[in-house]
């Protein structure tokens, strides 16, 4: 039996929420919020990025497994806002957990998939026997340009899982990828913000590729919809969601214990491995979840899961997702906001 | 700090890892070569544990240049669970958020970069619990 074995989130004390930015852009909050369905997001602090935030979420995810950390022998971290160009955040987080020096590490980068990329690739190589045990984080501080629609979700976080064949609480039952060149949201190098390709971003791209991974590892396994205890969804904003999965046949209590978007923001690669990692706090064992990633380029990765006996053993050997979510909140105000997330040019 | 030293630093800085002698037990962060309560020569490698209690405490005001957009920010000595103690940034909280005897957790932070071009420097730091 290959699956996870450990699991663990992070997301920062910081938030903003919606009427912040709106009323400094002139935009109608409530407009803003009913079209988006999102609340606030998290903001990183100063000194947080997408290495601290991969090191906290992975630090819960060793609480939970419970082995030693030498005996990882792959790390990968999907994220697009590694804070080097050239230098990987992956021996950064290794060095800080004592998985070095035996160790196989990579960075991932493709949107927001790059998480489930990590996932993707720790679970074959556990399957193939070449590791014991490997972990995938999924984790961005994620960038949007003042005033521009992103700015409402683009939020922070992470999630880390721990594949491996003894101990699973999860255990991957399929997976599949659907994949193809779609220009809907990009940032070249050099440049400070992503772009994006406005309403270019959801029927060709989200949606395309969101029902594609569905529909074929539905085809693929023999599952129908209502099979399924919980389904995940990658969520940009709280809409594209529900309404893929209402197109599926999904319906909203399934997907509510991981539809955590309106109070979290899009965390980009830690978006849907986040909304998983809040659905093992609550699964019970011997209940099916999918698992559906998307990332702009444009790709989304499908996993289905089964839980097992030893997910009411390890949940509560470290801080849950909601916990995390609701307590030890700090309110921004958009010029602290704009200073926390670099948005303001200093002389000197 | 120029990158050899951080280089050196990484056990204490990120695993928090300290020395226990073997003679009579007192736990030393960062790690010694002679015991400073009975000169043993012996010691474990052993933790520092994930919480700690705020011995006292300072509200930094006016900052050192890689520091001045954080102001005002907390340095504090924090005993350890387990009986060490630091010297360490509280962030995340409002300076009358802060009080001798809190309790605190170590958390793992940016330190500072080298400028806009070097290494970033990655270490502990405490938050309230």
């Amino acid at each position: 039996m290959v699956g996870i074995v450990g699991y663990g989130s992070y997301l920062p004390r910081y938030r903003i929420k919606v009427e912040e930015i709106a009323h400094q852009w002139g935009r109608d909050s409530e407009t803003v919020k009913r079209g988006l369905m999102l609340k606030e997001k998290t903001v990183p602090g100063m000194d947080e990025d997408t290495i601290t935030i991969s090191v906290e979420a992975a630090r819960n995810a060793l609480k939970r497994a419970d082995i030693d950390p030498v005996e990882i022998g792959a790390l990968y971290i999907g994220s697009e806002s590694h804070p080097y160009a050239v230098k990987p955040s992956g021996t950064v987080v290794a060095e800080a957990l004592g998985v070095v020096p035996n160790v196989h590490i990579a960075d991932y980068e493709f949107a927001c998939k790059a998480g489930t990329e990590a996932m993707f690739v720790a679970h074959g190589l556990v399957k193939a026997d070449l590791v014991k045990y490997a972990l995938a984080i999924g984790a961005d501080t994620s960038q949007g340009a003042p005033g521009d629609a992103l700015e409402f979700s683009a939020a922070a976080g992470g999630s880390a899982f721990i594949f491996g064949k003894k101990g699973v609480i999860a255990e991957i039952l399929d997976t599949f990828s659907y994949t193809t060149d779609t220009p809907d949201f990009w940032r070249r190098e050099g440049a400070f913000y992503p772009l994006h390709s406005g309403r270019f971003t959801g029927e060709p791209a989200y949606f395309k590729h969101e029902l594609g991974a569905a529909k074929a590892i539905l085809n693929k396994s023999g599952y129908k919809p209502t099979d399924f205890a919980h389904a995940i969804f990658h969520m940009p904003n709280g809409k594209f969601p529900l309404a893929v999965a209402k197109r599926l046949g999904f319906t909203k209590e399934q997907i509510d214990a991981g539809w955590i978007v309106p109070l979290m923001g899009n965390t980009y690669s830690g978006s849907s491995p986040t909304g998983f990692s809040a659905t093992l706090d609550i699964a019970k064992p011997g209940e099916l979840i999918i698992l559906v990633s998307f990332g702009s380029g444009a790709g989304s990765d499908a996993f289905i899961f089964k839980m097992t006996d030893r997910i009411d053993e390890v949940r509560d050997k470290a801080t849950k997702l909601k916990e995390i979510l609701e307590n030890n909140r700090i309110y921004l105000d958009y010029g602290q906001y704009a200073k926390y997330r670099g948005k303001i040019i200093m002389s000197g | 700090m120029p990158s050899p030293r951080y280089r050196r630093e990484m056990p204490q800085r990120y695993r928090l890892e300290a020395a226990k002698c073997k003679k009579c037990g007192k736990l030393f962060f960062p790690p010694r070569l002679v015991c400073a309560a009975c000169g043993s020569k012996g010691f474990d490698k052993t933790k520092l544990s994930e919480t700690g209690t705020i011995i006292s405490y300072t509200i930094i005001r006016v900052a050192p240049a890689d520091f001045a957009t954080q102001v005002p920010y907390a340095i504090a000595i924090v005993e350890s669970d387990n009986g060490a103690r630091l010297t360490t940034q509280v962030v995340d909280c409002k300076p009358e958020d802060l009080e001798i005897g809190k309790k605190v957790k170590f958390v793992f932070r940016k330190l500072y970069t080298e400028g806009h071009t070097g290494i970033i420097c990655y270490g502990y730091k405490a938050v309230l619990v």
